[in-house]
């Protein structure tokens, strides 16, 4: 074999390399113990993103989309079953290097937006530096190319009492986005918005998944976003159907 | 984003909280120091009003011995120095000592260092006749005073009588017509008279004085003596006497000593009770401002616990509310990677920062506080100062620490899932 061939073999190993799902749930099983009883919140789920993917997870107010969420976000340990984001199991590590791992490979969209009130929006982006696993001031450039790409450039140092909805949750979303994260998991995150709002929140979560960095889990009742994403997956009773 | 950058923003947005924080803190530094300064003040006030009667007493006392002194002085000698063998009872009959003792008796007394007694005058008294004015007179024979060694010299109760000079008693210069500066022949010798005295209404009217040594040649008793004349010292003690003849008796064993004045003795012994009531003053004054400042103490013993345990339930129960207010920030920060102790640092350097500025605002505010019942302001050491400042972070760290915890320890995914 010449050496020219072992070359465009090599390549071609490359681009069919396999990596591991962005997320893979198997067999997950939660419960809550409450005052009336025992609760059945998810009941041996399993789901798998690949890179690329962008899942909306619908369903019933109370049906356990949520709790996957928070189980998939490396937040709530299951009961049962195992959970592995890029490969690795975060309920595997201690609590700060959970914290750590989540820093590095999770980005959170909540439909309440979660912003700190009295940051304005570039240190609302920047938060995630006091995760503390990379050198203050490394993201303060990708911060503002970020706020820059959500047209919210010219809101630097407003705080978020200052903003509309729409843009309190376009600087959730750069957040999300600061630390170049593999999965983004978003909760309703166009539960507050406007259809104008709800179409550039979704276009940019679209955009991350179609970049190939990673993937998309949202958890929506909206209808739109069930068509923006690639796949839509039904959740009853604590199980996908 | 830094964590500093994090806390100073969040006390610029919940201002109340943090002042009220800032509040806790303050009091209790203020409270603390002054308490401190208030008590050291009063002991300063304490040593200046006892200074002041002390000063008073001394001063008092002072005039008093002067005075003391001036009229035992004045009342002369009222210590006798006999021979050991000499009767008594011829002294007071004839007013002087018919044994002798050898001079040198005075020198060892000066030379021994003795503290009972001051002002020593060796003498020679012989009563005799005066061959050529036919009359009986008292002769005395003197040197002056001999100084005692180790001591401030005194100025002398007598002068000494210089050889060739007489010094006539009243009786004797009167009756002969005799002034100061006339001639006068004593016993075949030629003498001038130097000082003629006032009436005494004594023998020593009928006392001619003359110098020691020419009194000796004269009686043919040289290097003798028949007593030393001494004025006792002021001391305040019960046994005066007893002490005097128990110290003089070790230098000179073969002597006997008498006491007579006893109305300036009287007068030491009122000085000497004057001095003790003052100093009985003083004493119960001290007493009383002692109990006054048991009793300050006493309550800073309780009032200083109460009021730093009560700025630090105020603190934590503030800082229980801040985390309670803070929850969904503690939940996001948590979610996206925060460690549990980056939030503990925010919590508790929030409650630091608070207790600084708290123990800053405290001791400058103590500086200037000023109680009614001081005549000055509060007197706090720099060592106070910085204890204070130092400490108000640390308790107020410690105010914080339980609630700073449980945020740190907070569940994320408990608060993201309820909010």
């Amino acid at each position: 074999m010449s050496q020219s061939t072992n070359t465009a073999l090599d390549e071609a190993s490359a681009d069919t390399e396999i990596r591991p799902p962005v997320l893979s749930i198997s067999e997950v099983a939660k419960q809550y113990r409450t005052t009336e009883g025992t609760v059945q919140a998810i009941d041996h789920v399993s789901l798998s993103l690949e890179p690329g993917d962008f899942v909306a997870l619908h369903g019933p107010s109370g049906c356990g989309k949520s709790t996957l969420l928070l189980m998939a976000g490396a937040l709530l340990s299951p009961d049962s079953g195992t959970i592995a984001i890029s490969g690795e199991n975060p309920y595997a590590l201690g609590a700060e290097a959970r914290a750590a791992f989540r820093a590095n490979r999770v980005g959170f969209v909540f439909q309440q937006f979660h912003l700190i009130p009295f940051l304005d929006v570039l240190d609302n982006v920047l938060v995630g530096e006091l995760a503390g696993t990379l050198p203050h001031g490394e993201f303060r450039e990708r911060a503002r190319e970020l706020l820059d790409r959500f047209q919210l450039g010219h809101r630097l140092h407003h705080v978020p009492s200052k903003l509309s909805i729409g843009e309190q949750q376009r600087v959730a979303l750069a957040r999300a986005f600061l630390r170049s994260p593999s999965l983004i998991l978003a909760d309703e995150p166009t539960g507050n918005l406007d259809a104008e709002n709800a179409a550039i929140i979704l276009e940019h979560l679209g955009d991350f998944a179609a970049s190939g960095e990673g993937a998309v889990l949202m958890v929506t009742h909206d209808d739109r976003a069930k068509a923006v994403a690639g796949r839509s997956v039904e959740m009853r009773g604590g199980r996908l159907v | 984003m830094t964590l500093a950058r994090l806390i100073l923003r969040e006390i610029r947005h919940r201002k109340t909280n943090f002042a009220l924080s800032v509040l806790g803190a303050v009091i209790a530094v203020a409270v603390v120091l002054a308490t401190l300064g208030s008590l050291r003040a009063y002991d300063r006030q304490t040593e200046a009003v006892v200074d002041q009667m002390e000063e008073a007493t001394k001063s008092e006392m002072a005039k008093l011995e002067d005075e003391i002194r001036k009229s035992m002085k004045g009342l002369g000698f009222n210590l006798f120095i006999f021979p050991a063998g000499q009767d008594m009872g011829e002294v007071y009959s004839e007013g002087f000592a018919s044994k002798t003792m050898p001079e040198a008796y005075v020198t060892k007394l000066a030379e021994s260092g003795v503290v009972t007694v001051n002002h020593l005058l060796p003498s020679l008294t012989k009563k005799l006749e005066w061959p050529e004015q036919k009359r009986t007179v008292i002769l005395i024979g003197v040197r002056g005073e001999v100084p005692i060694a180790f001591r401030k010299p005194k100025a002398p109760i007598i002068d000494p009588v210089a050889p060739g000079e007489l010094v006539l008693g009243y009786e004797l210069h009167r009756s002969l017509g005799l002034e100061k500066g006339d001639p006068v022949t004593f016993m075949g010798k030629n003498f001038k008279v130097s000082d003629t005295y006032e009436a005494r209404g004594s023998k020593d009217d009928i006392t001619l004085w003359m110098n020691l040594g020419e009194c000796q040649a004269m009686l043919g008793m040289q290097e003798k003596i028949n007593a030393i004349q001494a004025l006792e010292c002021n001391c305040a003690t019960v046994d005066r006497l007893g002490e005097i003849r128990t110290e003089l008796m070790e230098i000179l064993p073969d002597t006997q000593i008498i006491e007579t004045q006893s109305t300036a003795l009287a007068r030491a012994e009122a000085r000497n009770q004057a001095s003790a009531t003052a100093k009985a003053q003083i004493e119960a004054k001290k007493e009383q401002r002692a109990l006054l400042r048991a009793e300050r103490e006493k309550l800073a013993g309780w009032l200083l616990p109460v009021v730093a345990l009560v700025s630090m339930i105020w603190i934590g129960l503030l800082a229980f509310i801040n985390v309670r207010e803070r929850l969904p920030e503690i939940g996001i920060l948590r979610a996206i990677g925060v460690k549990g102790r980056t939030i503990l640092g925010a919590f508790l350097g929030r409650a630091i920062l608070a207790g600084l500025v708290g123990g800053i605002i405290g001791a400058v505010i103590a500086e200037f506080v000023r109680l009614p019942s001081m005549d000055s302001g509060l007197i706090i050491e720099t060592g106070e100062w910085i204890a204070a400042i130092s400490a108000a972070p640390v308790l107020a760290a410690l105010a914080a620490w339980l609630p700073s915890l449980a945020a740190a320890q907070r569940d994320p995914a408990e608060v993201l899932r309820y909010d």
